[in-house]
């Protein structure tokens, strides 16, 4: 075991385990939001930068900081580490400048998406957005497509987590989307038209932070926050069969996993809790589920007060 | 002119041929580190020669080998970085082309040092025709049992391949280019673990560059001191500089590390001065990536002394005065040039060139070169300048790989030093538009 | 408005095939690496694969490789998509491609660049009209200290002024390669 100390709470966890999950393990203020980094699924992390901390002392032996704020998603902690987060101003403010990032070309439809009040990056938004976009240029738009029947893809709003990629890669057997060109023209797209045809693609969905990919399912056109989740389970050959429906009255709008306070689906028998296509998109029948009872959702500021991003005044058409 | 250590052939007839190679003493070096030194011996000579990576980092070469993991039962990889895409810099073509074996002899002698049995070159896929070139210089090097199995009889094995790659400069990262060598996209990877420990398909990897692996070959046949006896104090031997911009004579120079600025651009023996004789305005002397440096600051430090071509002296006065050797490519800018278009040229090559996995460089080269773009076209505004110089600090040092640096430190030393020329760009936006540039040799009287 | 999936148009009407001889060099390819990471091979075999089949790569062209080489085809699209050398869409016989990058920039490139295109009638990234010739720019192609240049298939024509691209593309009109 090694001792860290995170935003002066001190915490002892295994050798091994990154700076994010030595603070989840504590959970609170101290945990950095994570936008790609996703538990379940190894190998994702790195990229969108939200989680940057900085490290005041390397460790016992070695106590220097560290000069870069580093990806507590992808840092070790070592025995005698100090990590701020919430404490440092530096990272505060880079925080706030990789925010300012993702939300540049993104959309801000907040209003018509569906994942407005699930959004973990409308919630970043929220606490780190400045004032008003300095961002005077064209935003980048992509066309809405859809990648299957039952999968919408909408690039606009997407910030390159890779998490879906990683789906594909670990839960299905042949992925037929991923990630073309590059730089800021780089895209998750099939290229060609082509359907993504699986029993466990649906989980793409569920691991997105944004409101990227969604369930073309969903027929509600209003808000998650006038559905009620139930806990429900079925009887299901192809996963655990447990997942959370959406309801409003006695019909079922939705289906997901059941997914803990970072948003991740939560283990269910000791295993990842992913549910399979047949759950999430055929079963919206009441009759088909064994409803549980309430899911208690981590709802966060946003969900609640239904505050939006809203494309802010000032932006100028530009010449190009 | 200085001592010529790797070039000292390069206008050899047949040169590129293995005979004609070994008449002018090629492949001596494998001679001896086979047959009578072991590989430690070899790491220890590359260790006491000082030699620093050529690549840009300037990290010490042996140093690098030495944190070489070397688990039982697990191949280990030797990777020449053969892709040169930092603008400003062609001396590794140069190398390649005129001398491919001095490469290759230098990739046998390292793959030994390292325990290396597989090494490859990646080549950047535009050199296409020096892949060929080098492939051709493997066959002969094979033939004439360089190459293959117990080499000169001492029970090593080698073998040597060429990957091309297809047009990135982010696969000169060495992570990237691992990557780009397993058939992927070139996007670099989380560090740790660094390659000396995972790299090439999991295995410990070592990457260098081509310039790096060349100078291999002297340090043994001469021994390391007598390497670092050339050059001053942490910057040994000699180093090649691609010389490119408004010069009399641009091209690849091999230097003695040390020699002064002044004399490598305007000396006999060197560039010749500026072309047209017009004034220089300004000197990148270490590749696109490094600071650029207005005219009173190349040839002297703030401090008033000469500037040496050394990675210690082009740095004297850190980022507000100084700049970096990096790669060596040294890029010259006459006084008609514009420094705002030549800010705006490099940012869209970053954007061109970022990969796009973090989003900092993502999102923040695109931007960088988005206002960067009106200020040169005459649609800026003061407050952009500001927001430059922030949009720059919000990159600085949050992405995976240093390219967000590299894309950073440019526009920010440009700003440094020239803020009022990016001001006047705003202020006289017509004036601005019509300032030449860049002129053509004929169209200069 | 970026466009997420192919105009699919442009495809190649014939499953692409490569020769008996250009199919043993891609095998001897992928057999150069060791057991089960002849992946390594791919973005080689996408370069002669470009030659091969008309200068530019076809879903039809990508799919074929995918499938000479067991991997899947959005293995082969994100490479190729992520490289700028390969040519996605259809191109003349000849591509020029222009360095635009600073150090040639200092001496000249962006009047290459327009005179090519006046020449030629075309602006960068058209093909002419008679379809010979495709205008590209590049980013630095390690040739700064003999700018202008400009590159075209492995050949790489340097020191550039209005006479030497006139010179150039007579001699590719001719069919003969420029020295
Ligand atoms: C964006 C980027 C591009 C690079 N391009 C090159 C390159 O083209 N050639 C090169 O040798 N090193 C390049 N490097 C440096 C390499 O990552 C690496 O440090 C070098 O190949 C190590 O070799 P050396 O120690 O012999 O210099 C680049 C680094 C970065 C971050
Ligand atoms: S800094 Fe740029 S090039 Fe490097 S990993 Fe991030 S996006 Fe890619
Ligand atoms: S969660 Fe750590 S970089 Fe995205
Ligand atoms: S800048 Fe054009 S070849 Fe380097």
């Amino acid at each position: 075991m090694v001792k860290v100390t995170i935003d002066d709470v001190q915490i002892e966890v295994e050798e091994g385990t990154s700076i994010l999950n030595a603070a989840r393990s504590v959970g609170g203020e101290i945990v950095p939001p994570a936008m790609c980094y996703y538990s379940k699924l190894p190998g994702t992390g790195g990229k969108c930068r939200t989680c940057l901390v900085e490290v005041a002392q390397g460790s016992e032996k070695d106590p220097r900081p560290m000069p870069k704020l580093v990806a507590s998603c992808s840092t070790n902690v070592m025995d005698g580490m100090v990590v701020k987060n919430k404490t440092s101003e530096r990272v505060q403010q880079n925080r706030g400048g990789v925010v300012e990032f993702l939300l540049i070309n993104h959309p801000l439809d907040c209003p018509i998406c569906d994942q407005a009040g699930e959004c973990h990056l409308q919630d970043l938004g929220f606490e780190h957005g400045g004032a008003k976009t300095r961002y005077e240029e064209d935003r980048r738009t992509f066309d809405p497509i859809d990648i299957g029947n039952k999968i919408k893809l909408h690039m606009n709003r997407c910030i390159l987590c890779y998490r879906c990629v990683h789906v594909a890669n670990q839960l299905t057997e042949s992925r037929v989307h991923g990630v073309l060109h590059r730089g800021e023209h780089a895209e998750i797209s099939t290229y060609i038209e082509n359907a993504i045809e699986n029993d466990f693609s649906g989980n793409m969905i569920d691991v997105c932070p944004v409101g990227a990919l969604t369930d073309k399912t969903f027929r509600f056109k209003s808000r998650v926050w006038f559905l009620k989740p139930m806990e429900a389970s079925c009887e299901c050959t192809k996963c655990s069969g447990k997942a959370v429906v959406w309801m409003f009255g006695n019909e079922i709008y939705r289906v997901t996993a059941r997914k803990d306070k970072y948003g991740e689906v939560e283990d269910q028998d000791g295993k990842t809790g992913w549910i399979c296509n047949d759950c999430r998109f055929d079963k919206k029948d009441v009759s088909k589920w064994n409803v549980e009872g309430p899911r208690k959702i981590d709802r966060h500021s946003v969900i609640s007060q239904g505050h939006y991003l809203s494309p802010r005044s000032g932006a100028q058409k530009t010449i190009k | 002119m200085g001592r010529r250590i790797l070039l000292e052939n390069d206008h050899v007839p047949g040169i590129e041929t293995i005979d004609v190679y070994r008449k002018h003493g090629g492949y001596r070096s494998v001679e001896k580190a086979l047959k009578k030194m072991s590989p430690e011996q070899v790491v220890e000579e590359v260790q006491k020669s000082g030699l620093r990576g050529r690549g840009g980092a300037g990290f010490p070469t042996g140093m690098k080998w030495s944190f070489l993991a070397k688990p039982e039962g697990v191949p280990r990889y030797l990777l020449c970085n053969a892709d040169e895409s930092e603008p400003g810099t062609f001396k590794d073509r140069y190398l390649m082309e005129k001398i491919p074996h001095l490469l290759i002899e230098g990739m046998i002698v390292s793959s030994y040092a390292l325990g290396a049995n597989q090494s490859y070159i990646y080549i950047r896929g535009e050199y296409m025709w020096i892949l060929d070139i080098l492939e051709k210089a493997i066959a002969e090097a094979k033939a004439a049992g360089f190459l293959g199995k117990n080499i000169l009889g001492s029970g090593y094995d080698l073998e040597l391949g060429v990957a091309p790659g297809g047009g990135a400069y982010i696969c000169g990262e060495e992570t990237a280019l691992i990557e780009s060598l397993e058939g992927k996209r070139g996007n670099p990877r989380m560090k740790p673990p660094f390659p000396a420990v995972k790299g090439l398909w999991g295995c410990p990897t070592v990457v260098n560059n081509v310039e790096s692996i060349a100078a291999v070959v002297p340090i043994v046949n001469d021994g390391g001191e007598e390497y670092a006896k050339i050059g001053i104090g942490k910057s040994t031997g000699t180093k090649l500089i691609s010389a490119s911009g408004n010069l009399v004579r641009p091209g690849v120079y091999e230097i003695d590390m040390g020699i002064s600025v002044e004399e490598f651009i305007y000396g006999d023996d060197y560039c010749r001065g500026i072309a047209y004789n017009k004034k220089m305005k300004a000197c990148v002397p270490g590749g696109s990536s490094v600071p650029i440096l207005p005219a009173h600051l190349v040839t002297k430090t703030a401090a008033g002394e000469d500037r040496l071509m050394t990675y210690e002296s082009l740095a004297d006065g850190g980022f507000a005065s100084g700049s970096m050797l990096g790669s060596g490519g040294f890029i010259v800018f006459d006084e008609d040039q514009c420094i705002v278009r030549n800010t705006w040229n490099f940012a869209r090559f970053y954007a061109h060139e970022s990969c796009g996995q973090c989003s900092p460089c993502r999102e923040g080269t695109g931007w960088m070169e988005k206002v960067l773009y009106r200020l040169e076209h005459g649609t800026g505004n003061l407050h952009d300048i500001d927001l430059l110089a922030e949009i720059n600090k919000k990159i600085e040092g949050n992405t995976i790989c240093p390219l967000g640096d590299a894309a950073a430190w440019p526009v920010a030393a440009a700003i440094r030093h020239f803020r009022e020329e990016f001001e006047w760009h705003v202020t006289n936006r017509e004036e601005a538009q019509r300032k030449n540039y860049g002129l053509l040799k004929e169209s200069v009287a | 408005m970026g466009s997420s999936h192919v105009d699919l148009s442009k495809r190649h009407t014939e499953k692409p095939s490569f020769s008996p001889e250009k199919l043993a060099e891609v095998q001897a390819l992928m057999n150069s690496y060791p057991e089960g990471k002849h992946k390594s091979a791919l973005i080689r075999i996408l370069h002669i694969a470009e030659e091969e089949f008309g200068g530019w790569l076809s879903i039809e062209t990508m799919d074929y490789v995918a499938e000479l080489m067991n991997i899947q085809p959005i293995e082969v699209y994100e490479v190729a998509t992520f490289y700028t050398m390969f040519n996605l869409d259809p191109v003349g016989k000849y591509v020029f491609e222009v360095c635009r990058t600073g150090p040639c920039m200092l001496v000249g490139s962006d009047q290459i660049i327009d005179y090519i295109g006046e020449k030629l009638n075309i602006k960068v990234g058209e093909t002419s009209s008679d379809g010979m010739f495709t205008l590209k720019t590049a980013e630095c192609l390690g040739a700064c200290g003999y700018a202008p240049m400009l590159q075209c298939g492995k050949k790489f024509h340097e020191h550039l002024t209005k006479e030497r691209v006139d010179e150039v593309i007579a001699s590719y009109r001719e069919g003969k390669v420029p020295n």
